[in-house]
């Protein structure tokens, strides 16, 4: 074996992960590193000469122009080594953790000609040091527990293979006879994560067979029955007793409030919604749209990284789930305060600076490797979100009209796609389904992966072409639950499937049935086709370099048999599977819930009177209102050569929301907005409404009001507790009112609750519950989209605002947003601007920053609101405000619903003056907003 | 008949639809053809009148952006590519294939000093995408660019897009010889020495270069489209590769 040292060349500057990592250590809270040097090691093994090795080195390892080469035979086992510059750590991935780059490694030493190689890469650090805060450069900067080891000193270097165990090994799991405590106990040593009534109901069912499960169906009934699998509280019954004592039956949550108000609005351009993988509604006369988001917490508050990075993957297979080619991807990210010191960091628990870096690279690395414009997002930040982060992963895609079928017929085959299959991701539906503990990393290490996009990038290749030649007759992705999950769900149409798991290609030997059968490895399909298209199959896969196996048959036995090497592992009734989870009951309480900090902090500013000033800069300086451009830069949004409007507006404004031309559909101008609405769900805070924020996004860039489609995306906590189930039951409630209000249909959505904390000393922590809501809106032509920085001074500036402001409660109707929509159109309102947290004079101030135009405010905006100074309630003005929208106008509006407030300015100052006062309420140079927006000079952080 | 300009892509290249959009206005006939298909002898770069290795992650990048794409052309394409190159037709590798091109010896392509020149990680550090503005050298022998009349805006998004050369000496060869195709005006994304976006070689028909020129072929792909601001189309360069097909 040889260990091939990379170091970018000392005549060089020091590289920037080096920089970084310095840079990094002092708000890590780590004093004295005083130099560091980071360089990539290469553990390579075969039958090589040092030729051999020159070669790997000179042809393929090191760039002349930027790097420094060393190899030698690996000295392993000495602890410590002092180098020159003080100690050395290395770091590398644990065994069966993905590792593109020993892969590419492998395949590029074959094609330079070497005999076959076996790779493994790592890392080395050279620090400049003392040695006594080493330990905590190793926890918080160095490495991950979840997917990587390291060794002070050099490390011994694994290959894949040496992660092995038993093979073809079932157990039979005996539950006869077992009582609560040890049903309870079973669920939980084993992950399953299954309650005592589930456990007692799989029980009585294989006692009625006589025989006890075996480890694999088990798995498979956890996997099938999980909150992450089949949202058993969405469909629960619920007890739900309101403010008033009022009690009420809710038969399905999502069926009463969600999916009803899809049906009532029932609009003829929604070709799919909540059936598939993704909703689907039409584009033109030729092409339909797919909208799917997706979140994953769990793993990226474990490994931000490689969570974030599978969140895309995942989301992205969704719509390839629906025969789409994907064309963008959004995020919304939530995390804790980005200052938070040590101190109060829960244990366990990733620091929230490095959540963020790790979250935003995993992001950044599947987005633009994969081709995606990454365009729409937000980022929000609670010290809520410390311990439990939340990553929204969302992906558009475009299929032609009619070509995604649907229907798995007995006699196909069952062919798997793509990566192989390895003991990664094991247990994800289950762990995700459960709350995040302390110890989780350590518990459920195997459910966090790392993607590898490109992978997945030739199978959607492959995919579009295989759809088009009408290859296949349903197809599924492999997400949560594997295989398990995708093929048993697909089993459903046809009736039953047999598989034959010695055939699924591993990346390694020693794999059991059931971690073959659940394993969540990333990058796989599953598609159903006729036995006579398999050769056209493998010849797709020889272009695209994809491999394929067949792995089994659908049939109409009623049964899902698993076998293993003509061994039958599993044989569970297809109805039991899907059928015999026993439905939840539960209940909920309209209880009075607290305000995020982030909403305190509004409501603060928004009803304290004062220094209006100081309170507008505050607010553009908040982390969750100012400047995303760190983050934005860093994801290709110009990909596919179709974002007409881009994540910053103007001068670096905000976007309300994206607008997105398909490369696919040259023949016009059509195109569509992507916008997002998210809000911390309280009772309180009937003002914050996510439904209302993403339509309005989507419109103010011009979308058609009456082509609207959005998805809900709902993150709680213990749905156990009555007082959080209350909060999510009335926040479902009131966004399904506020979809039929707009007459905007949900099309798809995904829920993801259990998102509590335990801390060691056992105390339960529970997210602020989010909404995210995303919106999609069709463009008739891309060319008339308009963005939020003002155009020309001397323009006429209106509101179209609420008439009855009192509780700062929407109400804009649809014949105003058709008057809206027509008046972009003619080219009458040039820029348009949604308010919403923050108020008024914030959504008037980010105008200003984005054209570095002035706006003169001389008649207010209310109509049954005076001045800020004159309210009781300055919420609308400072606080947040729903359905509010300030437009710039190239000629007069004549329509009383649009009041006109003031000009634009080309003095580059931003005043609000009531007429006859002489002092300003608000009066500030637009560079002094800029420089909060962007928190430069004094307002950096 | 309209040139037929063929775009290489690799595993990991995803950048094919939008210069084949480009290349498509410019008065090209596009057709995006996978490196195994030359492989096996399905297609040849000898048909083709112009050459594109266009923009992505070929191989995820790993091991060093492009490097294993420029592999892929020195070990299978050696010979066809060099006799491509060598009878004047155009070829243009961007971002991705300008990485390739580089780490493949093709550019700048001096036999005497091989591996002038790379491109390396940011000096930011990180991938950086936004908008830039190019100005064609004047006294460039690039037959892609010399006769632009206007820089270019458009984007560019890549992480190792940094031009370095080995020695301050290959900087003044460039420029002696007229291969500095296009430099960053104003704002320089990545650090790149002399400011420098585009390389192209000695004869002038192999353009390489950083920044996306492809995706602004539309006037509503500009930034400030919506401000009236369109100048700066990339469709005059694609143009001038057609007009150069003899």
């Amino acid at each position: 074996m040889r260990e091939v040292c990379i170091t970018v060349s000392p005549h060089l500057p020091l590289d920037t992960r080096s920089k970084n990592l310095i840079a990094a250590a002092p708000s890590a809270g780590i004093e004295g590193l005083r130099g560091a040097r980071v360089s990539d090691l290469y553990f390579v093994r075969g039958e090589l000469s040092d030729a051999d090795i020159n070669r790997l080195c000179a042809d393929i390892l090191a760039d002349p122009a930027a790097h420094d080469v060393a190899w030698a035979e690996p000295v392993t086992s000495v602890p410590a080594v002092e180098s020159s510059s003080g100690q050395i750590i290395e770091v590398a991935y644990l065994p069966g953790v993905m590792d593109p780059l020993a892969l590419q490694l492998q395949r590029a030493a074959q094609e330079i000609g070497l005999s076959p190689i076996e790779a493994a890469t790592g890392t080395r650090y050279e620090l400049d040091a003392p040695a006594d805060c080493l330990q905590l450069l190793i926890e918080r900067l160095l490495y991950n527990a979840t997917v990587q080891r390291f060794a002070i000193g050099r490390i011994d270097p694994q290959f894949a293979e040496s992660a092995s165990g038993g093979e073809g090994r079932v157990e039979s799991v005996a539950l006869d006879g077992l009582d609560d405590a040890a049903l309870v106990s079973l669920s939980k040593t084993r992950l399953l994560s299954l309650s005592v009534d589930e456990m007692r109901t799989i029980q009585a069912h294989f006692a009625s067979q006589g025989r006890a499960p075996t480890d694999v169906e088990l798995e498979m009934l956890a996997q099938t029955w999980s909150e992450h699998c089949c949202h058993k509280t969405f469909k629960a019954i619920i007890e739900y007793t309101d403010a008033d004592g009022k009690t009420e039956i809710i038969d399905g949550l999502l069926k009463s409030t969600i999916r009803k108000a899809t049906e009532e609005i029932n609009a003829p351009w929604v070709r799919s919604a909540f059936v598939d993988n993704a909703g689907v509604i039409a584009f033109d006369d030729n092409w339909d749209l797919s909208f799917k988001v997706e979140t994953h917490n769990h793993p990226s508050a474990l490994e931000p990284f490689g969570g974030a990075n599978t969140g895309v993957g995942g989301v992205i297979r969704d719509i390839m789930g629906v025969s789409a080619r994907p064309i963008a991807v959004t995020d919304v990210l939530c995390f804790g305060p980005q200052d938070l010191p040590f101190e109060q960091l829960p244990s366990g628990a990733l620091h929230p600076r490095r959540v963020q870096e790790g979250v935003v690279s995993g992001i950044q690395d599947y987005g633009n490797k994969f081709g995606l414009p990454t365009v729409a997002g937000a980022v929000y930040y609670d010290p809520g979100y410390t311990a439990n982060p939340l990553v929204f992963a969302g992906c558009v895609g475009i299929a032609p009209k009619g070509s995604h079928p649907t229907g798995t017929l007995p006699g196909d085959r069952v062919i798997v796609l793509g990566g192989r299959t390895g003991r990664d991701g094991l247990h994800g539906a289950t762990f995700s389904s459960d709350a995040l503990a302390h110890d989780t990393g350590q518990v459920a290490g195997t459910a966090v992966q790392i993607g590898n996009p490109i992978v997945q990038k030739d199978v959607m290749e492959l995919l579009l072409r295989a759809r088009d030649a009408k290859l296949y007759h349903a197809i599924t992705d492999c997400g949560a639950g594997g295989l398990s999950s995708a093929v048993g769900e697909m089993a459903q149409q046809s009736g039953g499937v047999e598989v034959e798991l010695a055939q699924v290609p591993l990346k390694y030997p020693g794999l059991l049935p059931w971690e073959i059968w659940l394993s969540e490895a990333q990058e796989r399909m599953v598609i159903a086709i006729p036995a006579s298209n398999w050769p056209a199959i493998q010849a797709l896969c020889e272009d695209w370099d994809v491999e394929a196996t067949d792995i089994g048959t659908f049939t109409e036995s009623g049964k899902v048999v698993v076998n293993y090497a003509d061994k039958t592992v599993a044989d569970l009734d297809l109805i039991f599977l899907h059928d015999g989870l026993p439905r939840l009951n539960l209940k909920a309480v309209s209880g009075k819930a607290k305000s995020s900090d982030y909403q305190k902090l509004l409501y603060q500013y928004a009803l304290e009177p004062g220094d209006y000033n100081a309170h507008l800069l505050r607010l553009l300086s908040h982390p969750n209102i100012a400047s995303k451009q760190a983050i934005i830069h860093r994801y290709d949004h110009e990909v596919r050569a179709g974002t007409v409007v881009k994540p910053l507006a103007g001068k670096g404004g905000p976007s309300d929301a994206t607008v997105i031309k398909p490369i696919e559909t040259p023949g016009h101008n059509r195109g569509f907005a992507l916008g997002i609405g998210v809000a911390t769900c309280t009772t309180d805070n009937t003002a914050f409404d996510p439904v209302c924020e993403a339509i309005n996004n989507v419109i103010a860039v011009g979308a058609d009001p009456n082509q609207i489609a959005i998805l809900d995306n709902f993150c709680w906590g213990d749905p156990k507790s009555p007082e959080q189930l209350g909060l999510l039951v009335k926040t479902a409630k009131k966004a399904a009112e506020s979809a039929i209000w707009h007459k905007a249909p949900f099309i798809s959505g995904k829920d993801s609750l259990n998102n509590t904390y335990i801390d060691r000393d056992g105390s339960r922590t529970n997210i602020p519950g989010m909404l995210v809501v995303s919106a999609i809106g069709i463009l008739p032509d891309v060319t008339k989209a308009i963005t939020i920085d003002f155009k020309t001074p001397g323009n006429r500036v209106y509101a179209l605002a609420s008439t009855t402001n009192l509780n700062a409660e929407g109400v804009i109707s649809l014949p105003e947003y058709d008057q809206l929509f027509r008046l972009i159109q003619e080219g009458i309102i040039v820029a348009c601007h949604d308010a919403y947290e923050g108020g008024f004079v914030l959504a008037a101030a980010e105008m200003c920053v984005a054209s570095q135009l002035g706006l003169a405010i001389t008649e207010h905006p209310f109509k049954n609101l005076g001045w800020i100074k004159e309210s009781d309630r300055t919420i609308g003005w400072f606080g947040v405000i729903t359905d509010c929208l300030i437009v710039e106008a190239k000629t007069e509006i004549s329509d009383d619903e649009f009041i006109y407030i003031g000009r634009v300015t080309a003095e580059p100052r931003l005043v609000i003056n009531p007429p006859g006062d002489k002092t300003p309420i608000i009066d500030l140079p637009v560079s002094e907003l800029t420089a909060a927006f962007k928190r430069e000079g004094k307002y950096a952080q | 008949m309209k040139p037929l300009a063929l775009i290489l892509h690799a595993s990991g290249t995803n950048r094919d639809q939008d210069v084949a959009q480009a290349l498509e206005l410019a008065g090209a006939q596009a057709c995006i053809v996978h490196v195994n298909a030359i492989l096996r002898g399905q297609q040849r770069l000898s048909d083709a009148q112009m050459l594109v290795l266009p923009g992505g992650f070929s191989y995820g990048d790993a091991l060093g952006a492009g490097k294993l794409m420029a592999l892929d052309l020195q070990t299978y394409l050696a010979d066809s590519l060099q006799e491509f190159v060598a009878t004047g037709k155009p070829v243009i590798g961007i971002c991705n294939g300008f990485q390739a091109l580089v780490k493949a010896d093709v550019l700048p392509g001096w036999d005497d000093l091989p591996r002038a020149a790379s491109l390396v990680n940011n000096e930011g550090g990180n991938f950086y995408c936004g908008w830039v503005t190019l100005r064609p050298e004047p006294n460039s022998v690039c037959l892609w660019t010399r006769n632009l009349a206007q820089p270019i805006e458009c984007p560019v998004a890549h992480g190792e897009g940094r031009f370095t050369v080995c020695d301050p000496g290959v900087l003044d060869r460039l420029r002696a010889n007229g291969q500095i195709a296009l430099t960053y005006d104003g704002f320089n994304p990545n650090g790149s020495q002399a400011d420098i976006a585009g390389i192209c070689n000695v004869a002038g028909n192999v353009l390489g270069l950083m920044p996306h020129p492809e995706d602004h072929v539309h006037p509503w792909q500009h930034p400030e489209h919506t401000r009236g601001v369109t100048a700066g189309s990339g469709l005059p360069l694609f143009e001038a590769g057609v007009r150069a097909v003899k």
